[in-house]
């Protein structure tokens, strides 16, 4: 192999390994804020059922977030401070919202009776903080970081699209992973927040190619267009066969983690037309994954480490899964 | 306040409060190896009940481990934020070497989390012992190697070497002198001691805290002596590596040392300053108590030895009143630590062992002292940290350099809820901590349940509920 574009394809496997880890974190922990913004409006034994259907998976699913910004920092340092000193406010708030979800996580099992009404509304309340605040940032990164009346307006608009992905991720999951009445109800909750989760989507859509020349210049390109066209048009079928199983009495059968799953490829469809339309930028308009990556022979280092841990990590990921498929009531009792 | 003091407060804080729970995490592992162990040796052997308190005092702690696991990785995640918001500049210049070193720490704790940590947690008696002793092991191991990642990128911002600068963005010329930087061992292996002798006070709180409330089980005991014996033999060689320690820094950070021990002109015989408050804008120390030539006989290991001033540093020195009283907390507890662990080894060697045979007033002093470490390591850490200022690698780098331009009112508004929120947590770990020293039998029931809730052959990270 040539060693030169050896190294200049280093930068694009460390975008391709954030980009990949972003996404699991988003679909995964996604399901987790969801069941979490889910939390108050379920009774105290639906609860229990709703963190236990979590449980076995949420440690593993926040720290693909490590991960993906441990790249973030790693192999792109300079777009790391750049990124995170447009987004400073809205970090600290994800991360005291992530906090009080991790620890309400622990504690409302170990407080008995009186404290833990009062760790349900912080596992409420954080998740609710974790989702709004990352729906701003996402807002706020595919716009560039621009100022003006209209983007943080636009910001606003995602901040609270994505927080109806998560309540819909997590309502889904609830179908795929529950019984009876609760699951009647996730019902309920996911017909609730499919419209405002499609409006969002189809804001971004049309919002990027707006705010980027760049970006609008390769989706509506003539040949290119055919071919991109399948991104949309595959989201909104995958988005119409979710919105028809939950009117149909089919979804509490067999087949009640079709919706679950149609959404993730949804979230991968947003990702790869997110990619396309970013690639190759770290921060829109303003900096290359080229101009921000660290040195050659500091990639190859962790890339070494890399090649060992991620690969049996999702092994790993996958196998736990497997353990844990099935309702979360017959676990119990397995 | 300016921006750069607000940064540097917050960094303070979310690392102050992470740095908690790796303490405990990294000797807690090996404390669980060893319970461990001596379950595998005694459970065919004739004494049951002895075999029975080594497996309780293992699954009580694997729940605390657990707990101080969580808050590690919940407060590890801000973490990996905090770099790019508060000093982006050190990302930029140093990512080359920090990137590296930073990436492997998270890479180990991923690694440990999605694996080995779940069998450890819920793998008892689904898989065989040996795989789960080698679970346990491979824990206890991960949790230090994290630590030794860390401690390598501290230690060279602290002893920076092994690196070139081209245009002002370090790279690395030889990874095995950027790692084994002249401060590593010697920071490393305290802070190994530090970590293990935290936990020893944890466990002798505990136990003593059962004692007192008359519900230790079994395992109260072996538990007790596990954590006197650990102490009483640790204390002494934490004493003779932190002067190492010292003398290292003598050599590499003159300006540390200076502030830690308040002399402000070059002298040598210097004085041993029991107190004093050294004031910066007189540049010299009120209230004095001091013992003559005992400073430089310590530092110089000679009475005439020479102790460079902070006046020879121009401004390239740190402020020596937190160093002064943070150095003076951290040894002041060592003392104490020495003092408790040796006399109650003693005293509990007297009483065959028998937690209840110590006096209430031992007790008491073993319950209040059960976080003690947590101040000795904090304190110590400071000593470290603001030592190093005004530079954030040492010699080479200021911080006022690389601080981000994020407005001071925003940092502070953040400060504000970062403190609150982990003043919160503090009390909420220490609070249910002590709900389950007081509560042995539900913990352990927990425990049971848990490990029924798995299927077999489940090895989750589902570490924590």
């Amino acid at each position: 192999m040539n060693w030169m574009s050896f190294d200049t394809a280093l930068p694009i496997i460390f975008m391709a390994l954030m980009g990949v880890s972003m996404l699991v974190y988003v679909v995964s922990d996604g399901y987790d804020l969801g069941v979490g913004m889910l939390m108050h409006r379920a009774t105290d034994a639906e609860k229990d059922v709703m963190v236990a259907s979590i449980g076995p998976f949420w440690d593993a699913n926040e720290t693909w977030l490590v991960l993906g910004v441990g790249i973030l920092l790693i192999a792109f340092p300079r777009a790391h401070g750049v990124v995170l000193g447009e987004l400073y406010l809205p970090v600290a708030l994800m991360l005291i919202g992530l906090m009080l979800r991790g620890v309400a996580f622990d504690f409302r099992v170990k407080a008995r009776d009186t404290h833990k009404q009062t760790w349900d509304r912080l596992f409420f309340a954080g998740s609710t903080l974790a989702a709004v605040s990352q729906g701003w940032m996402l807002g706020r990164y595919v716009s560039g970081f621009g100022t003006g009346w209209n983007y943080p307006l636009f910001a606003a608009a995602i901040a609270v699209a994505l927080p109806m992905a998560y309540v819909l991720m997590g309502a889904t999951w609830l179908i795929m992973k529950t019984e009876g009445e609760l699951q009647q109800r996730a019902i309920g909750w996911a017909k609730t927040a499919w419209a405002p989760m499609v409006g969002g989507m189809v804001l971004i859509s049309m919002a990027t190619p707006w705010v980027s020349e760049v970006v609008r210049e390769r989706w509506f390109a003539l040949p290119e267009v055919i071919a991109l066209m399948a991104i949309p048009l595959m989201t909104g079928i995958a988005l119409l066969a979710v919105r028809g199983l939950l009117h149909s009495e089919a979804v509490r059968g067999p087949i009640c983690w079709l919706p679950f799953v149609l959404l993730i490829v949804v979230f991968v469809l947003g990702f790869l037309g997110l990619a396309y339309s970013i690639y190759p930028f770290v921060v829109i308009g303003q900096m290359t994954i080229w101009q921000a990556a660290s040195s050659p022979a500091a990639l190859k280092v962790i890339l070494i480490g890399t090649c060992i841990s991620v690969p049996a990590i999702a092994g790993y990921t996958v196998f736990s899964y497997r353990v844990f498929r099935g309702k979360t009531g017959e676990l119990k009792y397995a | 306040m300016d921006a750069l003091i607000l940064a540097r407060m917050q960094f303070a804080a979310n690392i102050t409060f992470h740095i908690l729970f790796p303490t405990i995490s990294i000797g807690m592992g090996w404390v669980l190896l060893f319970f461990r162990l001596r379950w595998l040796k005694t459970r065919n052997g004739p004494d049951a009940a002895a075999a029975q308190g080594w497996l309780d005092a293992y699954r009580f702690w694997t729940k605390v481990f657990a707990l101080s696991f969580a808050l590690g990785v919940v407060s590890g995640i801000t973490m990996s934020f905090q770099f790019g918001t508060n000093w982006p500049g050190f990302m930029e210049k140093a990512g080359n070497i920090a990137g590296p070193l930073l990436g492997y720490e998270v890479l180990t704790a991923f690694f440990l989390e999605a694996g080995f940590l779940g069998v450890m947690l819920f793998g008892h008696g689904k898989v065989s012992e040996r795989v789960h002793f080698i679970a346990t092991f491979c824990v206890a191991f991960g949790t230090t190697l994290s630590a030794f990642w860390i401690l390598a990128l501290n230690s060279w911002m602290q002893t920076p070497a092994g690196h070139e600068i081209i245009d002002g963005v370090y790279h690395v010329k030889s990874w095995v002198e950027v790692i084994f930087n002249p401060s590593f061992p010697y920071r490393f292996t305290h802070m190994l001691l530090a970590s293990a002798l935290t936990c020893a006070f944890l466990l002798i709180g505990l136990s003593a805290w059962q004692t007192l409330r008359g519900v230790a089980q079994r395992s109260a005991p072996r538990v007790m002596r596990t954590g006197l014996t650990l102490a009483a033999l640790l204390v002494p060689v934490q004493i003779f590596v932190g002067d190492a320690h010292g003398l290292n820094t003598l050599e590499h950070q003159p300006a540390k040392i200076a502030a830690m021990e308040g002399v402000w002109e070059t002298e040598r015989g210097a004085p041993l300053l029991l107190f004093a408050i050294p004031d910066s804008t007189t540049r010299s120390n009120h209230y004095e108590i001091k013992v003559p030539k005992l400073a430089s006989l310590i530092l110089t290991h000679e009475a005439d030895g020479e102790i460079k001033g902070l006046n020879s540093f121009g401004d390239a020195h740190p402020p020596p009143l937190p160093l002064f009283f943070a150095f003076r907390i951290m040894v002041g507890v060592g003392m104490l630590m020495l003092a408790a662990s040796w006399l109650g080894w003693w005293l509990l060697r007297r009483a065959q062992w028998r937690p209840a045979g110590l006096p209430r007033v031992l007790l008491w002093v073993f319950a209040g002292m059960t976080f003690s470490g947590w101040v000795a390591t904090v304190a110590g850490w400071y000593v470290t940290e603001i030592g190093r200022q005004p530079f954030i690698i040492y010699g080479l780098l200021r911080t006022a350099d690389v601080v981000s331009k994020t407005p001071s009112a925003m940092i502070g508004l953040t400060l504000a809820l970062y403190i609150t929120l982990y003043l919160a947590l503090i009390v909420a770990y220490v609070t249910v901590l002590k709900y389950m020293a007081e509560k042995p039998e539900e913990v352990l029931a927990e425990d049971a349940r848990d490990q029924a809730a798995t299927p077999a052959g489940a090895m989750t990270s589902g570490a924590t509920s």
